[in-house]
């Protein structure tokens, strides 16, 4: 067997493992400049591996990779379908386009003693958040989910150097972070009891033989509400905003563009392949709880935003509402809607991304991210300000960006299911959206900059990212056919029981006795 | 079991009775504590909570450890859920430790663990910003 073959064969474990032993590498080598190196090395090559599992499922195959090569149920499975690729390919790109700004942004907002400490932390969250994803066995799902989440709490902590609120977010953080998880695995624990399995697809199996009782369904409410604190789904969102504000700057943008979307993106595996929406007791919960408070969010966070004073703040809030429009795609339960969720999942991945990389921006110049401190940027960093609108275009939803084709869909959606009033809510809450990005604009082109002042433009490997991001959130606007298509092939696979049952390809090791 | 209940049902799951007591103190302490500290031993009560929930689950009754002994009629408990929760008791002590850090690090700079003072210092740093901002206008 070939190198190649060999790197082919394992690609589900590889893309997993290779961030995995980085973290401690870059520990022994102790060197900030080597450990910037392997970070990036491994972050591309998870984002390759990725990419090339997305080829090969993305017509609708599924992968089912053993590991050890011992066969599940009994053994640990990674199990790849088009929905969980797409996560992937979004987790790993936007990991690999933050780390080279994340460089010089660190560089200036932690101090020099954290920072290979911060490359380490930053390669287990996304192992973490990679392992979430790409796993097949319940259980596994909780370990990655505390590995990323544990890292989290640490690198939202090291923004203490600029602030000392993020120790207090950061305990929050943890607080409320560690109580989904705990919900998580009661739920999990109940799951175990109903069904004696931790293989997704075997606990589906058992689920759908047999009748629904109240184990099942108290696992299914532990769960869900575990999981919606970690993507701050509206009423459980407290700990967002100071987490959000008060990290560095490369920090919020990858969380903000990464973190949440791996939870809903558990959320929907659990919702829709585990459990299945065949049961009343499922629909309703979904139909009734999650979507009145999907819509409360969409509302409640554009408002917040509106009143935030600190920019990084009215990202943090505009995010939830971005949630609430995720989520509500999800809730309308057919496959137009979950499709919009999927393709509002990694377009507001780019676009948040972008915003958040912008503002670290500024704030690697002018040292402050209070709106009113903006002034008069526009004409003084003309490209992050650029930038800045751009993003803030693709927030509201203006034609020809990424967030257009989002909404699009979610309200082909809502008028499929013969909810014609959740289009409208869609409508009035991305009002909102302008007065809150106006704000920004407002203050950036129309205020004169302060006397005295004179800040210039970022460099170029901070620009590069920024403008990678908001390019790709105006190229996916215009040509929306790949991420149409392939949040539909996700949205299928996801609606037919997922993970596609029987016919998947085997890869790694097999046969072990 | 649906139907209302009875002794043998509450002495049945008492494990599960404790497991819920339990949980709830844990996270009504959580919930309730101003001082950071005992969030975190409210949080680990919570976690350990769960841990019997995982333990109880394994046991069968008159079995014996999983151990082979080459006697084909040795009825043993199950040890996957044991070796799950020997996992979740790794990722409870990580999170303790990582919270105790962080009230290490928040006392040396706030000077304080109680929630709401530390509210108050963010408050007033709040005000502050509030206030350059109108400078900056």
């Amino acid at each position: 067997m070939t190198i190649f073959e060999a790197v082919h064969q394992h690609a589900p474990m590889l893309t997993v493992l290779v961030p995995m032993l980085s973290a401690p590498i870059i520990m022994l080598f102790g060197n900030r400049q080597a450990a910037f190196a392997i970070a990036l090395t491994a972050s591309t090559t998870s984002f390759l591996l990725s990419l090339q599992m997305l080829l090969l499922v993305a017509q609708g195959g599924v992968i089912s990779y053993h590991i050890g090569g011992w066969a599940p149920p009994l053994g640990i499975e990674y199990r790849i379908d088009a929905a969980n690729a797409f996560v992937l390919i979004i987790v790993s790109s936007i990991s690999t386009v933050v780390l080279p700004y994340a460089r010089r942004s660190i560089a200036d907002e932690v101090a020099a003693r954290h920072h290979t400490l911060f490359y380490a932390c930053y390669m287990l969250c996304f192992t973490g958040l990679l392992g979430v994803t790409a796993t097949g066995d319940a259980f596994n799902v909780f370990v990655f989910l505390e590995i990323s989440s544990l890292s989290t709490y640490v690198l939202v902590a090291l923004g203490a150097k600029q602030d000392r609120r993020a120790l207090s977010a950061a305990y929050d953080y943890l607080i409320l972070g560690t109580i989904g998880a705990t919900f998580f695995v009661i739920g999990l624990g109940m799951l175990y009891m109903a069904t004696g399995s931790l293989n997704m697809v075997h606990i589906a199996q058992v689920l759908a033989e047999g009748e629904s009782n109240r184990t099942v369904r108290s696992a299914f409410t532990f769960i869900v509400v575990g999981m919606a604190l970690k993507f701050a789904m509206y009423p459980l969102h407290r700990w967002l905003p100071g987490a959000y504000t008060y990290a560095p700057s490369a920090v919020s943008a990858f969380l903000a563009a990464t973190a949440t979307k791996v939870a809903i993106y558990v959320v929907l595996r659990f919702i829709f392949s585990v459990f299945g929406i065949a049961e009343e007791f499922e629909r309703n919960t979904v139909q009734y709880i999650m979507m009145p408070l999907a819509v409360v969010a969409m509302f409640a966070g554009s408002l917040m935003a509106t009143f935030s004073l600190n920019a990084k703040t009215l990202l943090a809030y505009s995010s939830i509402s971005q949630i609430g429009y995720m989520l509500l795609g999800i809730t309308l339960l057919n496959s137009t809607g979950l499709t919009a969720g999927m393709v509002h999942l990694f377009n507001h991945a780019l676009t948040k991304g972008a915003l958040f990389l912008a503002v670290g921006a500024i704030i690697y110049r002018t040292g402050s991210a209070l709106v009113p401190h903006m002034a008069g940027l526009g004409r003084q960093m003309p490209w992050t300000s650029a930038s800045i609108v751009i993003g803030g275009l693709s927030l509201i939803g203006a034609p020809a960006t990424a967030g257009f084709v989002s909404k699009w869909v979610l309200m082909q959606a809502a008028f499929e299911a013969g909810m014609w009033p959740i289009a409208v809510f869609v409508v009035l809450s991305s009002v909102i959206a302008v007065v809150y990005v106006w704000r920004l604009v407002e203050v950036l082109y129309l205020q004169p900059a302060p006397e005295g002042r004179s800040v210039s433009e970022v460099p170029m490997t901070m620009l590069v990212p920024i403008w990678a991001l908001a390019l790709a959130s105006i190229w996916f606007g215009i040509d929306a056919d790949f991420t149409v298509q392939a949040s539909r092939t996700a949205a299928e696979a996801l609606l037919a029981g997922g993970f596609g049952g029987e016919d998947a390809t085997i890869m790694g090791t097999r046969g072990r006795p | 079991m649906e139907g209302g209940f009875e002794t043998g049902f509450l002495l049945g799951h008492m494990n599960y009775w404790l497991f819920v007591i339990l949980m709830m103190t844990g996270f009504y302490i959580v919930v309730a504590r101003g001082n950071l500290l005992k969030k975190i031993v409210g949080l680990n009560i919570f976690q350990a909570a769960v841990f019997m929930l995982y333990i109880s689950v394994g046991k069968i009754s008159g079995a014996t450890a999983p151990i082979i002994t080459g006697n084909p009629d040795e009825v043993y408990s199950n040890p996957l859920p044991h070796v799950l929760i020997l996992t979740a008791i790794v990722v409870g002590i990580a999170t303790t430790a990582l919270g105790l850090a962080l009230i290490v690090r928040i006392n040396e700079s706030y000077g304080t663990i109680e929630e709401d003072e530390i509210q108050q210092h963010d408050l007033e740093q709040y005000d502050k910003d509030c206030a350059r901002a109108e400078e900056a206008r």
